[in-house]
């Protein structure tokens, strides 16, 4: 029906047209015929049938009646029924794109509903007071962490910001300054004259000058160097302060000595380059010996020499002394020059010989090939800086000795590296123990308090050595000069015997640290064996009465002796219950059921015997005043006599009866103290959730009397230290390194005070409009 | 024959000078000093008594006013200038070191409400009842001239406080509403309203300078941002509040004084719940200030007494009073924080020491160090019994002591009864409010 019905009106339509289009194609040229006509009849078809799904399908009007107002474009308004849009008025000129945002547009203006009232004075206040809140609450959170450090810190210190006292330069102090008195000006004057710095007097301009010169690199160096000049210079000085001030003679002595001797080799090397010079030396080391002929020095005219041969008859050390005195006034006295060498060394010997020491140590010197630095500083120090001496320091020179001197002399080297390896022992064993002194006989062997006997093979082993050494000896004393020749002979006679005890002699090294092992070893072990001992023999002698005493005590309380017997003790208990039932059968089994199953614990003896304690603790005891060893003998082993103990032993009364004496189930303690009470703290104080942390509080004292002075001033540091008389101001954000606001509060009302104006007028308007 | 002595080094033994004290070698083992902590406990106790023993707080009486005191301000450049206005309108300038008055002027006709001075030091201004604001130069005139306000300035309304600014040249009044002044300027630069009550104080934070907080007859405290011109917050106490104050070294920490007996001391960025209450006194809080080092506040009450609270404790540490010191109106803490000021009723200004039993005056470093270790001491045995006892131990007039114990009475009756509500009613429908909530009825966005 529906098809039926539009094929009507298309027809209709078609007709129509054709009567429309009549008049409105008049005006056109009949040339534009029916090919023209046709297309157009085309189109308005399509756009019927397009017309004819569409919703805005035109409702053409039929005239029904007259009318004088024909609309030119068929369009008309009554009898639609429908409203006129706006949008429609321009769908001819849909494609054009200027038309179409007029009309998003207007739909726009369509859209939008009824303008909505300003909120209230009051609404708007307040979201003006919240906004501004939060932004302010914000601003002052930064605060937070300081607040909490000031808070929470050790100590704080007003006022905050330390005024600090600008310091002029001294130049602007100097400039200011006149020299008024004559020392003064001249004192300027030499300043202005050298042009010395006033400030930075390590530098002078010319330095200066030479510094900006230079490059920084080689000024670096250059700086470097100065330094170390400088610390060289006072280093130096230093030592020669030092050295200055050493009393001891015989430092001196060697000191001269060693003059001597260099003067002596520069002497010696200036006669094979340059005779003249020589002689000329030669002539004042003449005229030097002269005066001292002259003088009485060295003579036995002096009050020292005097006293020593007064000494002599009786001291063999005085004697030597003078001998020595002798010696050097002879050797100095004496016109040769060659045999001067060979005197001194005899000096030296004999200046030794009064240190009883064992020979072989000397040895050590008398072998070397030249004058050994090491050993010779170890001969003219004092003992005492020898015992400070590093061993590890010793066995260096022994080994650069052995590698410069000839084979021959290897076995005396070995043994002297024997020997050095013992001494190295000995100070060890000296560091390790504490108390240990030094035997006034050997100058670096410690005397061990245990090991006498490790002396005794010292002595023995370095009698054997001297015994081994004593023809080369005898040849060395004699003469240096032929030393060369002669040092083949006691090697080549030595070779043998000591091929032979070569052995034997590590064997008495060995021997003797195993001798002092096992003497500390004896040491130790023998008090313990003897405290063992004793203590054997005491429990001997004490434990048969007591303990047997006390197991028997125990056997009667025990548990199976609870069940079965009565004892006394355990008379009034809740025990005898038990007891009672005991006779029914049953009961029995359960019981000894329950007794296996808790074996382990026995709760009740357990408190029987804790209160016995408890009793026993709280008995008065006797006072034993037996002094051993009055009025009879006294020692180890010895004991009083039992009258004497009787006599002196006294029996404190019985006190009054214990609270819990007819509680069997209870201990009252009766030592404690209510005194204390009143000065104790009854409840854990706040802060402290422990009472652990409290009483550690509490028991950590603060005074000096427990603490340096250092600690005690840390721990009574003040929490707020005020300095009187200066006025604290308010933290401000510079002294904590905030940047406050740069804008004054100020400028910032009123330019905002400007903005609400504005803003207020603004909102006037829009009520008004 | 070489002779050995014993060698010590004389810096061991030697003094720098004959001043320096003897150094005593000494032995730090436990076991040569045993009884610590017995001897420390004695110790605490003999310091603790000596403390009570010197503990002579009261230093000077300033008189000279004819009428009461009726407010205080610190010179900011000097310790010894104090300001004080009286009721009659008589404004005085005291020298503390002389304990005199240097400077008296008529400045206002009826009350002196407000007094504040310049962060300069140069001048100081005055609010009165006659409605007006007078700016004064610090100097005294010369000879011949009239004593003459700088500037008056002509209000419409009574102003009842002043403040000024912590570091420009504005100051804030308030009366009926809060003003902000230029001081170059005879109008306000802004002024701020909530609510239609007279507002009877306005301080500046000192911190944060552009914040302000008042107080106004309503139960009320507002807060001001000055730069964005408006109200930030208010809270509603259960009475009025008195004066707040603002902690100089933690911008966000005010205290209240409040005219139910307490003090609230306020985070104000979270005002529902104060942060600590502060209750000792038995009358009106009338003013309060702050110590310069931020720890401890003081407060002076209708009760004739004025105390002393730690910031984060809840009872006083020190209570001063007098037989002649009346109704305490004002208070001020000096700016070394060595002493307080308070002014009152009957017309004195009087001068105490902020640490009852501190000795005055220069100390050695002996006895400086003495005094700390005592303080360590009785702090370290501050919860024994004994030495609490001795350490709260107080003097109080009559009436104060039977205010407070009637306090006592009250208090504890309304917790029983409390109790007794939450014992007889359904569970949860009846909770306990906590002391710090109690008080606070409202805050306002």
């Amino acid at each position: 029906m529906n098809a039926a019905w539009a094929m009507e009106s298309l027809l209709a339509l078609s007709q129509q047209e054709e009567l429309e289009d009549l008049p409105k194609d008049y005006p056109l040229s009949p040339s534009e015929d029916e090919g023209d006509v046709e297309e157009r009849k085309h189109q308005k078809l399509l756009e019927a049938i397009h017309s004819l799904d569409g919703k805005n399908r035109w409702k053409l009007a039929e005239r029904s009646e007259a009318s004088l107002k024909v609309s030119e474009f068929n369009v008309t308004s009554e009898g639609s029924g429908e409203k006129l849009v706006l949008s429609d008025l321009l769908r001819p000129v849909k494609t054009s794109s200027s038309l179409a945002a007029v009309k998003k547009q207007l739909n726009r203006v369509k859209s939008k509903k009824t303008v909505e009232l300003p909120l209230n004075k009051e609404e708007v206040e307040q979201i003006h007071r919240e906004v501004a809140f939060n932004k302010t609450s914000q601003a002052l959170s930064k605060w937070d962490p300081i607040v909490l450090k000031n808070r929470q810190g050790e100590q704080l210190i007003f006022p905050l910001k330390k005024e600090q006292s600008a310091f002029a330069p001294i130049e602007h102090v100097l400039s200011g300054w006149k020299a008024r008195t004559p020392l003064e000006q001249e004192i300027f004057n030499l300043l202005h004259k050298n042009k010395q710095p006033v400030t930075d007097p390590l530098l002078t301009p010319v330095d200066k000058a030479s510094l900006k010169a230079m490059s920084l690199e080689e000024a670096k160096m250059r700086r470097a160097e100065l330094q170390r000049a400088r610390a060289l210079q006072s280093y130096y000085e230093a030592r020669a302060r030092r050295e200055k001030k050493i009393k001891s003679k015989k430092y001196h002595t060697v000191l001269k000595k060693g003059k001597a001797k260099k003067a002596l080799k520069e002497f010696e090397k200036l006669q094979k380059d340059n005779p003249t010079a020589a002689l000329e030396e030669l002539e004042k080391i003449e005229k030097a010996r002269m005066m001292e002929r002259m003088s009485l020095k060295h003579q036995n005219s002096g009050k020292w020499a005097k006293s020593k041969t007064i000494m002599a008859k009786y001291d063999l050390e005085a004697r030597q002394a003078m001998q020595e005195q002798l010696a050097r006034n002879k050797e100095l006295t004496q016109k040769l020059q060659v045999a001067s060498e060979s005197e001194e060394e005899e000096g030296g010997v004999e200046e030794e010989g009064e240190l009883l020491v064992p020979e072989s140590m000397n040895e050590i010197q008398m072998n070397a090939d030249g004058p050994n630095p090491w050993m010779l500083r170890n001969h003219s120090t004092s003992t005492k800086e020898s015992e400070i001496q590093d061993p590890v320091q010793l066995p260096e020179p022994v080994v650069h000795k052995t590698s410069e001197s000839e084979e021959e002399d290897r076995p005396e080297a070995e043994e002297e590296i024997l020997l050095n390896e013992f001494e190295e022992r000995q100070s060890l064993r000296k560091k390790s123990g504490p108390n240990q002194d030094t035997e006034p006989v050997g100058r670096q062997e410690p005397k061990d308090s245990s090991s006498q006997e490790v002396l005794s093979e010292l002595r023995v082993l370095s009698q054997k050595l001297n015994k081994e050494n004593q023809s080369g000896k005898q040849k060395l004393s004699s003469a240096r000069t032929v030393r060369a020749v002669q040092r083949k002979d006691p090697t080549e006679e030595e070779e043998e015997p000591l091929l032979l005890q070569r052995p034997e002699r590590a064997q008495t090294v060995k021997e003797l640290e195993e001798l002092g092992k096992e003497g500390s070893f004896q040491n130790k072990e023998v008090p313990r064996s003897v405290l063992e001992r004793q203590k054997l023999e005491r429990s001997t002698n004490n434990e048969p009465g007591a303990p047997k005493e006390k197991k028997k005590k125990e056997q009667m309380i025990d548990v199976q002796n609870l069940l079965t017997t009565k004892s006394p003790s355990v008379k009034s208990l809740a025990v005898p219950t038990t007891i009672e039932k005991l006779e029914d059968e049953e009961e029995r089994d359960q019981k000894q059921m329950i007794k296996e199953a808790f074996a382990g614990d026995d709760v009740i003896r357990d408190f029987l015997k804790e209160k016995r304690e408890a009793v026993e603790a709280s008995k008065p005891k006797d006072v034993d005043l037996t002094l051993p060893g009055w009025g009879e003998w006294g020692g180890v082993g010895l004991k009083p006599s039992a009258k004497k103990r009787r006599w002196f032993l006294i029996k404190t009364p019985e006190g009054p009866p214990r609270k819990d004496k007819n509680l069997p189930n209870v201990i009252i303690n009766e030592k404690r103290n209510v005194h204390p009470a009143a000065h104790q703290v009854r409840v854990l104080p706040y802060p402290f959730t422990y009472h652990q942390q409290f009483e550690r509080t509490i028991q950590t004292p603060i005074g000096s009397t427990w603490n340096t002075q250092r600690a005690f001033q840390k721990l009574i540091t003040r929490k707020v230290v005020t300095k009187p008389g200066h006025i604290i101001k308010p933290i401000k954000a510079e002294d904590v390194c905030y940047r406050s606001s740069s804008r004054s509060d100020l400028s910032v009302v009123q330019r905002n005070l400007k903005q609400l104006s504005i803003h207020h007028k603004k909102q006037r308007k829009k009520t008004l409009d | 024959m070489k002779v050995k002595m014993l060698s010590r080094n004389p810096d061991n033994y030697v003094r720098e000078t004959k001043l320096d004290l003897q150094i005593v070698p000494r032995n730090y083992d436990p076991t040569l000093h045993p009884f610590e902590v017995p001897r420390e406990y004695v110790r605490a106790l003999n310091a603790t008594k000596l403390e009570r023993v010197f503990a002579k707080p009261f230093l000077a009486s300033l008189d000279g006013h004819r009428d009461g005191v009726n407010c205080l301000a610190k010179h900011p450049k000097s310790l010894a200038t104090v300001l004080s206005g009286a009721c009659d309108g008589e404004v005085r300038i005291w020298n503390l070191t002389k304990r005199k008055c240097i400077r008296t002027i008529q400045a206002h006709e009826g009350f002196v409400r407000g007094i504040c001075t310049r962060f300069c030091g140069t001048s100081f201004f005055t609010v009165g009842d006659d409605k007006t604001v007078k700016q004064w130069k610090m100097d005294g005139p010369g000879y011949g001239e009239e004593e003459e306000p700088l500037h008056t300035i002509l209000g419409k309304t009574v102003y009842t406080g002043i403040d000024h600014h912590w570091k420009e040249a504005v100051f804030a009044t308030c009366g009926q509403q809060v003003d902000i002044w230029d001081e170059q300027r005879t109008s306000p630069v802004c002024s701020m309203t909530w609510g239609l009550d007279s507002i009877s104080s306005v301080k500046f934070n000192p911190i944060e300078t552009f914040l302000l907080g008042s107080c106004a007859s309503d139960r009320n405290i507002v807060l001001y941002d000055m730069r964005q011109a408006t109200p930030l917050k208010k809270v509603i106490l259960d009475m009025r509040t008195n004066t707040i104050c603002w902690n100089p070294m933690e911008a966000f920490i005010f205290t209240a004084a409040n005219e139910d007996y307490n003090l609230y001391t306020f985070d104000m960025r979270a005002l529902d719940t104060p942060v600590m209450v502060h209750m000792d006194h038995v009358s009106a809080v009338l003013d309060v200030d702050y110590s310069p080092t931020g720890k401890e506040f003081v407060s002076a009450s209708f009760d004739k007494s004025i105390r002393i609270f730690p910031l984060d404790k809840s009872r006083s540490r020190e209570v001063y009073h007098t037989k002649r010191m009346q109704h305490v109106i004002c208070v001020k803490w000096t700016s070394d924080s060595k002493y307080i000021m308070c002014g009152s009723d009957e017309m004195n200004i009087r001068l105490w020491k902020a640490n009852a039993s501190e000795k005055l005056g220069v100390l050695t470093s002996r006895e400086k160090a003495a005094n700390d270790y005592n303080q360590k001491l009785k702090e370290k045995f501050q919860h024994h019994p004994q030495i609490k006892r001795i350490a709260r131990h107080r003097h109080l007039p009559k009436s104060i002591y039977s205010q407070i114990q009637e306090q006592r009475i009250m208090k504890e009756a309304r917790r029983r009864k409390e109790v007794n509500r939450l014992k007889h009613s359904k569970p949860g429908s009846v909770s306990i409010v906590s002391e710090k909530k109690k008080h606070v009825v409202a805050v306002v966005k």
